[in-house]
């Protein structure tokens, strides 16, 4: 039945002077002719997933990312979700196609841009988009400076973001309560626009603090009700960031001794309770001093003879010369 | 008379679906894309309007394929061709041009001899479409004219 029915000819429709138009309902519509399965078939889910590589971003996201075992939850279920979806919609039975934009709260360094990455991998392969890049925006990449500026600059990043996943970091940002002449409410509403609109073709992920989140949805109910998924990071424990380190310095073809291991560990339960501690991004600036301090005892020290083992073992003095041990980052 | 200018303008017109993969052509190329239009048909006419601001760091045909349906919608008489630029060290230069869409009916050039001194003749084309002022060229109704949008913040 499928494919007979005029629509394979589209295509040559080009022979006619009069330019034609398609939608991407009429796309969409076409794809679906092409994957229609009747009343009897039966389908492997497995092999659905395999195809599309579900299983592949899923288990990536396992292996690369430590812990946020709700996170992941939360991603095993949407795509069990969308697989049924995409299958069920070949057997005809028209699902609306669901609502795919996120809110991602967590504290910074919790790993939401890595998983906005992941889901922009997992929707392509799903078929639910076409590229699955991902366009980071703030505050200042889609608000103007002026009337008429905010308009445009909008526009241009949602743009850019067709097809893919629109991040948008710190999202509350956009909403000045108390002020009259600020133009980020001229953005929530073009953003909703196409949050409404590219339906089809684009995931709008919300990113920021809990709190302030919530705030923002309180103010914004229109957006509060076009977010389909609130996903909550929740902070790494020590033990997880111990881990996250140890691949760090891995990646670097660096490794720790076992004082320097018991050293990252203390390190890192303090450092976790003082301010300004920004999870995956903190261990980074840590290790980075910690490398400095190495270069340093290595080049400076008596005995400037090392060997490959020198060079690439952090020791435990390295990491207990910091700041964090004598009371922290208070001091700055 | 059936204005050729640009890519494809031997073919006949392109569809949608067909511009749609022109312009992903482009997008793989990293050539940033621009829309133009005009209602004056001489060939030697170089710069055309712009429609909005070139469209830089696209990833997917969709924005831009929307846009040329926006100026279609609001110049349905002008024509309307999509560029795509080579920045490319060495090259800097417009590498894909193509016409989206043209009036409904295009009434042509006309020769003209200009006698000069000594018998002498000097010629010119001149299109008929612009005896007319600028916006009442094409079409019964033409456009409107004065106030024309170049596509910036449209809704």
């Amino acid at each position: 039945m499928a494919g007979a029915d005029g629509r394979t000819s589209f295509g040559t429709s080009g022979r006619s002077a009069a330019v034609s138009r398609e939608t991407a309902a009429e796309a969409e519509a076409r794809r679906r002719d092409e994957e229609a399965l009747s009343a009897d078939d039966t389908v492997d889910l497995g092999e659905v997933r395999r195809e599309a590589g579900v299983d592949d971003v899923l288990d990536a996201l396992d292996r690369e990312l430590v812990g946020l075992a709700p996170v992941k939850e939360r991603l095993r279920e949407l795509a069990a979700l969308l697989v049924v979806d995409r299958v069920r919609e070949r057997f005809g039975i028209t699902t609306d196609r669901p609502t795919l934009h996120m809110c991602f709260t967590g504290n910074p360094g919790t790993g939401k841009t890595t998983v906005a990455q992941r889901i922009g991998e997992l929707l392509t392969g799903l078929g639910f988009l076409r590229r699955g890049h991902v366009v980071t925006a703030t505050r200042d990449d889609l608000v103007g400076e002026y009337v008429g500026h905010t308009a445009p600059k909008t526009k241009e990043i949602v743009g850019k973001a067709r097809g893919g996943v629109l991040f948008v970091d710190e999202a509350y940002y956009l909403h000045r309560p108390g002020n009259e002449r600020d133009y980020g409410g001229e953005a929530i509403e073009i953003l909703l626009q196409a949050m409404e609109d590219h339906r089809d073709d684009l995931v709008v992920v919300l990113a920021g603090y809990a709190d302030r989140m919530a705030t923002f949805f309180e103010a914004n109910p229109g957006m509060q009700s076009r977010v389909a998924h609130h996903v909550d990071f929740p902070d790494f424990s020590a033990d997880e960031l111990v881990t996250i380190a140890e691949g760090m310095v891995a990646d670097q073809g660096l490794r720790f001794s076992s004082e320097a291991h018991s050293a990252l560990h203390e390190y890192l339960e303090l450092r976790r309770e003082q301010p300004w501690f920004a999870g995956a991004r903190s261990v980074r600036n840590a290790l980075d001093r910690a490398r400095m301090r190495q270069a340093r005892r290595l080049g400076e020290g008596g005995d400037t003879k090392v060997g490959l083992a020198d060079l690439t073992t952090l020791e435990a003095p390295d990491l207990r010369a910091s700041r964090v041990f004598a009371g922290g980052h208070r001091a700055e | 008379m059936r204005i050729t200018q640009g890519t494809f303008s031997f073919l006949p017109d392109l569809t949608d679906d067909e511009i749609r993969l022109q312009i992903d052509y482009a997008l793989a190329h990293e050539w940033p894309l621009s829309i133009e239009f005009t209602d004056d048909p001489h060939p030697r006419n170089t710069y055309w309007e712009m429609w909005g601001l070139p469209m830089f760091d696209l990833q997917d045909p969709a924005a831009l394929l929307d846009e040329v349906r926006a100026c279609r919608d609001e110049h349905p008489e002008h024509y309307v061709r999509v560029i795509a630029y080579d920045a490319s060290l060495g090259r800097q230069t417009v590498a894909l041009s193509f016409l989206v869409n043209r009036p409904s009916n295009e009434p042509g050039f006309r020769l003209e001899r200009q006698e000069g001194k000594d018998r002498q003749i000097a010629y010119t084309t001149h299109a008929y479409a612009t005896d007319r002022p600028s916006g009442q060229r094409y079409g019964r109704h033409g456009s409107h004219d004065g106030a024309r949008s170049n596509g910036d913040g449209r809704g």
